[in-house]
């Protein structure tokens, strides 16, 4: 029933209004929890106090997957079951997804520095993740290109599932490239035992950012809807000032 | 003048809206510089060394990208007639043509540049030399290349044929390009020397390119 | 003024399309030029607007300004509207006039003229092929040039806006302009002589 009532765009807008002042409140509180927890993380007795860019670049390398599966979601409903929302909803995650995306790839960059001497080393994961970066930058490149958004949506469904099905390989080949060339050393985390003092603060962070992320998301989303709206209306300007 | 300047607004706003390819050619030069490692491996000392020819040729690569579409864009929706009709002659536009392709696909290379530097693990010296000499290069590929768009257009779908026929005009370009930024790091030679013909290949290009690329425009109209 | 077509000979590929072709229209004067599919009515116009280059033959613009050519005293009408989907309809306009004339052009006039001034903000993507063609004949009337060539002006306007290009056209005669105009059907001219091209097959 709920998601009938979410394919009309016009409930969906309302639903948005009254959500989104929670969500925002629920993501502020979040951050303000995590942060606190991370200020009160020991520093790493190898890495120092650098080891708390780890908090920002775990949750944002898990938001860059996460956005693309849940575009892999919308681009079925896209292509399967003609959801009106879907490729709004996918149009709307692109630029965070790769927005995180690229947050990742800083952040491990800047982790990087003080860690291998180099701002960047060709690390099996954080090549991986450039990869992935830059599908989203053709993703976005291929929103851009088509001005009618149903048909732009279609494109981009595909190209989504096609990528789905590809990151894996993507990933499992660049892993064996790396240890083909013996390349650079892998920072690895402590393994499975993270002591509770920093994982409670990084799944807190986590949390966070999802919430920054889905929050961002229905913005995106509301203005994705108002924009197609005023695009609606102006083509209608166009057909009706055909008449005079 | 003010019909000079309104052609570079048209074409810079065309490049920049919904449709346009301003930063294809920068998204292309990222995919090439990235998939030099898998090719090469992962060794960052033989990156470093390889780094200024790697940039150079993604640099040369992503600069062909859009151009096929430069002048044929205009031509087939006749807009191209009536540029030849203005009272500018055709040369000054595709001078501009040339200026406002540039200031949309070549200057991103250069302004790109710096990041990938730090991908393939240039020393800040390198990177500066190799973003100096792409400065300084770009303009001459993009010029020499409004032969190639221009011959596109003549020839009707000459659009794989423009590779064919611009590639081989850019090695004095890629030559001085390559040589310029590796003399900044390794000598022997002083950086000035390449540079200065790099710079001399640039101003010819400038005019060589607008008043060929006319000519062609003029003998496509057959 | 008076536009003077002397022994005008054209041949494209392997084929002449005409030769020996001599036309004079004043100004005031609208000449429709007339014939069979590829005879050669495209071709004359272009070559007059300096788009093609004649075998044999010279074009001239007497009392025009001695300074211009012919081609940078024409416009030129034809099958492409010569627009850019992604900018607006005044955008569209305005780079046309700027680069087409000199003096400030009247944007503001045209578009009304050609009923396109209130969808003026609108990206050109848009339009209807009707409207485009309008859009495309607002230049005409923003920047004043006194040959008009005008290959099929009518195709995808209606019947209202058909009656608009007419009043269009008549005032420019009126102004002291003159007119050549490839056409199959009627362009409601009263006065227009006609010139009959292809006319041995």
């Amino acid at each position: 029933m709920a998601w009938i009532d979410l394919a009309n765009p016009t409930r969906f807008l309302r639903i948005v209004d009254r959500v989104l002042p929670w969500l925002t409140a629920a993501t502020v509180f979040a951050f303000a929890y995590a942060i606190n927890g991370v200020l009160g993380a020991p520093d790493d007795y190898q890495q120092g106090a650098t080891v708390k860019i780890m908090f920002i670049h775990v949750p944002s390398a898990w938001l860059g997957m996460f956005c693309w599966g849940m575009m892999s979601l919308s681009a079925l409903g896209t292509l399967v079951f003609r959801h009106p929302l879907a490729d709004v909803a996918a149009k709307a995650a692109a630029p965070l997804g790769a927005a995180f995306t690229f947050l990742c790839l800083v952040t491990g960059a800047l982790w990087g520095r003080p860690m291998w001497g180099t701002y960047w080393v060709w690390d099996a994961r954080l090549t991986s993740v450039l990869v992935m970066f830059i599908m989203y930058l053709g993703l976005l490149a291929l929103w851009r290109t088509v001005e009618d958004p149903a048909r732009a949506g279609r494109a981009a469904a595909i190209l989504t599932l096609v990528g789905a099905v590809n990151l894996p390989i993507i990933k499992f080949s660049v892993d064996w490239w790396n240890t083909l060339h013996q390349g650079a050393s892998v920072v690895r985390l402590g393994g499975p035992t993270i002591d509770p003092s920093i994982l409670i603060p990084l799944l807190a962070m986590t949390l966070a950012c999802t919430l920054l992320f889905v929050a961002l998301h229905l913005a995106a989303m509301r203005n994705e809807v108002l924009r197609r709206r005023v695009r609606t209306l102006r083509l209608l300007q166009a057909q009706t000032a055909r008449g005079v | 003048m003010s019909a000079l300047s309104a052609l570079l607004v048209r074409d810079v706003r065309i490049a920049l809206r919904v449709g346009g390819g301003a930063m294809m050619g920068v998204l292309f030069f990222l995919t090439v510089v990235t998939l030099m490692p898998f090719a090469l491996g992962p060794d960052l000392a033989l990156l470093r060394r390889l780094g200024p020819a790697i940039l150079w040729i993604g640099a040369l690569l992503a600069s062909l990208l859009a151009l096929d579409r430069l002048f044929s864009a205009d031509h087939d929706d006749g807009s191209l007639d009536l540029l030849l009709m203005g009272r500018v002659p055709i040369e000054l536009a595709v001078a501009v043509k040339g200026l406002a392709h540039w200031l949309t696909t070549g200057l991103p290379l250069v302004v790109a540049a710096p990041i990938l530097g730090l991908f393939l693990n240039l020393e800040p010296k390198a990177i500066a030399a190799v973003v100096l000499t792409l400065l300084v290069g770009t303009p001459a590929l993009t010029f020499i290349g409004l032969v190639g768009a221009g011959l596109t257009v003549a020839l009707r779908r000459g659009g794989l044929l423009l590779p064919v026929l611009v590639l081989p005009l850019t090695v004095p370009v890629l030559i001085f390009g390559v040589a310029a930024s590796n003399a900044a790091v390794v000598g022997p030679v002083p950086f000035g020397t390449p540079f200065t013909i790099l710079c001399a290949l640039t101003l010819m290009s400038l005019v060589i390119g607008p008043f060929a690329a006319g000519a062609t425009l003029r003998h496509g109209l057959e | 003024m008076e536009l003077i077509g002397k022994e005008l000979a054209c041949t494209r590929g392997q084929r002449e399309v005409f030769s020996g072709l001599d036309f004079r229209v004043a100004a005031g004067e609208a000449l429709l030029l007339v014939g069979h599919n590829g005879a050669g009515k495209s071709t004359l116009l272009r070559l007059i607007a300096g788009l093609l280059r004649a075998s044999a033959g010279t074009v001239s613009l007497d009392g025009g300004d001695p300074e211009l050519s012919v081609p940078e005293q024409a416009h030129y009408l034809g099958h492409q509207d010569a627009l850019k989907p992604s900018l607006t309809v005044t955008e569209n306009l305005r780079f046309w006039a700027s680069w087409l004339g000199d003096e400030a052009p009247a944007l503001d006039a045209a578009l009304e003229a050609v009923a396109l001034a209130e969808i003026a903000d609108l990206p050109a993507a848009y339009l209807s092929a009707g409207q485009r063609r309008r859009l495309s004949i607002a230049r005409l009337v923003a920047i004043r040039r006194p040959v008009w060539l005008l290959d099929e002006p009518t195709s995808a306007l209606d019947v209202a806006s058909q009656g608009r290009l007419a009043e269009l056209m008549a005032a420019h005669l009126a102004s002291g302009g003159l007119i050549l105009a490839a056409t199959h059907g009627p362009l409601g001219l009263e006065s227009a002589r006609e010139l009959r091209l292809g006319g041995r097959t």
